[in-house]
């Protein structure tokens, strides 16, 4: 899987309400959430996000409530892809979940510049800065975690596996 | 093995496990609420399911948004409701019968020692305080859990933290774990259980254990425990539960911590965390002059009955401040109830409180108590991000039931002994 876009810097400790504010928990609609992604922080993120970007932030993203509605609002804009220095724990795992791909790492965050555009090869784990002209490598996924992404999510993989119920 | 690493071997079916191992492990309670379980429901709804395998295990609450805001927040419990009754899911509190989850959880008879918690909220990880492993995950995950009874999990490593010495007067567990994210930060437990031991820790009843435990996931942990011992054995015998085992539960002597952290509490003087994080705190003595449009006492973190009656104490015979609007919401209908019989409600009616119904209401910023641009509140709560409990430009201060009924009398930010002595 290929993904290409500009990225959209952000700091550390970003946090589930500033990725999506309680007033819009009232809906499980994807687009809908997608609307007010980032308002917390950006109230016009949303204004400048285009289909396929990226988001490249600090340390401890998505940090605070078990909210999945950050990682659907993410989506929901547009963003095809995040990539931290570090995640917060049940954020990590609602990405893998919902199928939201994430990558960790320190270079890219502390390399790259407003504007820039990645190009993101998954399977590979091979990252390009393309306006920077740089390559970055990140490590794979644990196996159980790429199997469930493989599957397109954790109820898709339900699907794929015989649990004894 | 630490605690939690027995807990998760022996739900994996394993003898053994090692921190950084992933495991599948059975599931002993799911909790959803209405934020949570409605994603959760439309999972489950899209694979066209008839019934659960395991319904007995899912516990329901619409806390969040209840008494319903607005038309959505009640389409959101109509769907839990709905559910519910479809899926013979017989656990389903709503508003009138329950009250704030983590509140209501182990009061209800919902958690034992040993057993494997998740809930869709991150403060599931509560219920470590009676020896449980509990931690928070997504809706996705809820759903996973609601159809396979089983939920997937990296083994964490652990943190032990050891609390020596003796609690100063009006120092409370709340003020023990604000100094302790104060001191790590807010990643400092990122991914790991954080179990708490030592002399002031066996102190501590219940109702502070939950406390404490609650305020794990601020500091990035995902399980907060606290080993049973008499005390939780007490606790558990109390409830309207038969049919349980309690297991001796402890951390074996030759078990591997990522790091151990120990503090003398005869330190540790009452805390209060400053804006925008919980991590940014100070002692209530430092605080300075801050002036305050609004206390809350309540929440998941500080809304049982132990926290009501030490609020009680201190607002018994006084007036709260004129310009200062105090809201004070007892978590469950049970400790509501309590705290009625005990006259605790007409200490703060007098004082000039209002008393809500059980709700998260303004902990969320979701209704009964949110903040308008520019003012500032202090809660018992347990977060104080940006736009947290209102407006964008409206400020969270985070300290105990203590601390925030001594606040609201003088209108700022005040030690209790203020108060009381004075
Ligand atoms: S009281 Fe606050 S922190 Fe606790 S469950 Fe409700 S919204 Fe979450």
């Amino acid at each position: 899987m290929i993904i290409k876009g500009k990225i959209h810097k952000f700091g550390d400790n970003i946090n589930t309400d500033e990725i999506i504010p309680a007033p819009y928990l009232v809906t499980t609609d994807i687009k809908e959430l997608g609307k007010h992604c980032m308002y917390g922080i950006d109230s016009s993120f949303i204004t400048k996000v285009r289909e396929s970007d990226i988001i490249v932030a600090g340390r401890n993203f998505g940090c605070g409530s078990s909210r999945e509605h950050a990682p659907l609002a993410i989506q929901g804009c547009g963003v095809a892809l995040v990539i931290a220095q570090s995640f917060a724990r049940i954020f990590y795992r609602n990405c893998v979940n919902v199928g939201l791909p994430i990558l960790i790492s320190d270079e890219i965050y502390k390399s790259i510049k407003p504007d820039d555009v990645l190009e993101a090869d998954l399977s590979k784990g091979e990252i390009k800065n393309i306006t920077q002209n740089k390559i970055f490598q990140v490590s794979a996924f644990p196996s159980l975690l790429q199997e469930i992404i493989e599957a397109g999510g954790l109820m898709k993989w339900y699907l794929l596996n015989k649990f004894e119920t | 093995m630490t605690i939690t690493e027995k807990i998760l071997a022996f739900h994996s079916g394993q003898k053994e496990v090692k921190p950084g191992q992933f495991i599948l492990a059975d599931v002993d309670i799911a909790l959803g609420n209405d934020i949570t379980a409605p994603l959760a429901i439309q999972e489950i709804e899209k694979l066209g399911k008839e019934a659960l395998p395991y319904p007995e295990k899912v516990v329901l609450v619409a806390d969040h948004f209840t008494p319903n805001k607005d038309k959505e927040s009640a389409n959101q419990c109509l769907k839990l409701k709905n559910f519910a009754k479809k899926f013979n899911v017989k656990n389903f509190f709503e508003l009138g019968c329950g009250g704030i989850e983590h509140a209501l959880l182990p009061e209800e008879g919902f958690i034992i020692p040993g057993q494997l918690i998740i809930g869709a909220d991150s403060h599931t990880c509560s219920y470590g305080a009676l020896g449980a492993f509990a931690t928070g995950v997504g809706s996705t995950d809820l759903a996973f859990a609601m159809l396979s009874g089983k939920i997937w999990l990296k083994v964490p490593e652990s943190i032990k933290f050891i609390y020596n010495g003796k609690l100063n007067n009006w120092v409370t567990s709340k003020d023990l774990i604000l100094y302790t994210i104060g001191d790590i930060g807010v990643d400092g437990a990122d991914y790991k259980a954080m179990e708490f031991e030592g002399e002031a820790i066996r102190k501590l009843s219940i109702d502070a254990r939950l406390t404490m435990c609650n305020m794990a996931i601020e500091a990035g942990g995902k399980s907060g425990i606290i080993a049973p011992d008499e005390i939780t054995i007490e606790y558990i015998n109390q409830l309207p539960i038969t049919n349980y085992q309690l297991p001796i539960l402890k951390s074996d002597k030759d078990a591997k911590y990522a790091k151990t952290i120990e503090y003398d509490v005869s330190e540790i003087e009452p805390q209060v965390a400053f804006p925008h994080l919980p991590s940014n705190t100070k002692s209530v003595s430092q605080a300075g002059n801050i002036e305050l449009d609004q206390v809350v006492i309540g929440s998941c973190t500080n809304g049982r009955l132990e926290d009501l009656r030490i609020a009680a104490e201190i607002l018994k015979g006084k007036k709260v401040h004129p310009y200062t609007r105090t809201i004070i919401i007892p978590a469950t209908q049970k400790i509501y109830l309590k705290a009625l019989k005990e006259g605790l409600l007409e200490i703060f009616i007098n004082a000039g409180a209002v008393v809500s119904p059980p709700t998260c209401g303004p902990c969320i910023g979701g209704h009964m108590g949110v903040l308008a641009k520019g003012e500032k509140c202090l809660a018992t709560t347990n977060r104080n991000f940006v736009g947290r409990m209102g407006d964008s430009q409206s400020e969270v201060y985070l300290a105990s039931p203590a601390v925030a009924a001594a606040s609201a009398v003088k209108g700022k930010i005040t030690h209790p002994e203020e108060i009381i002595s004075g």
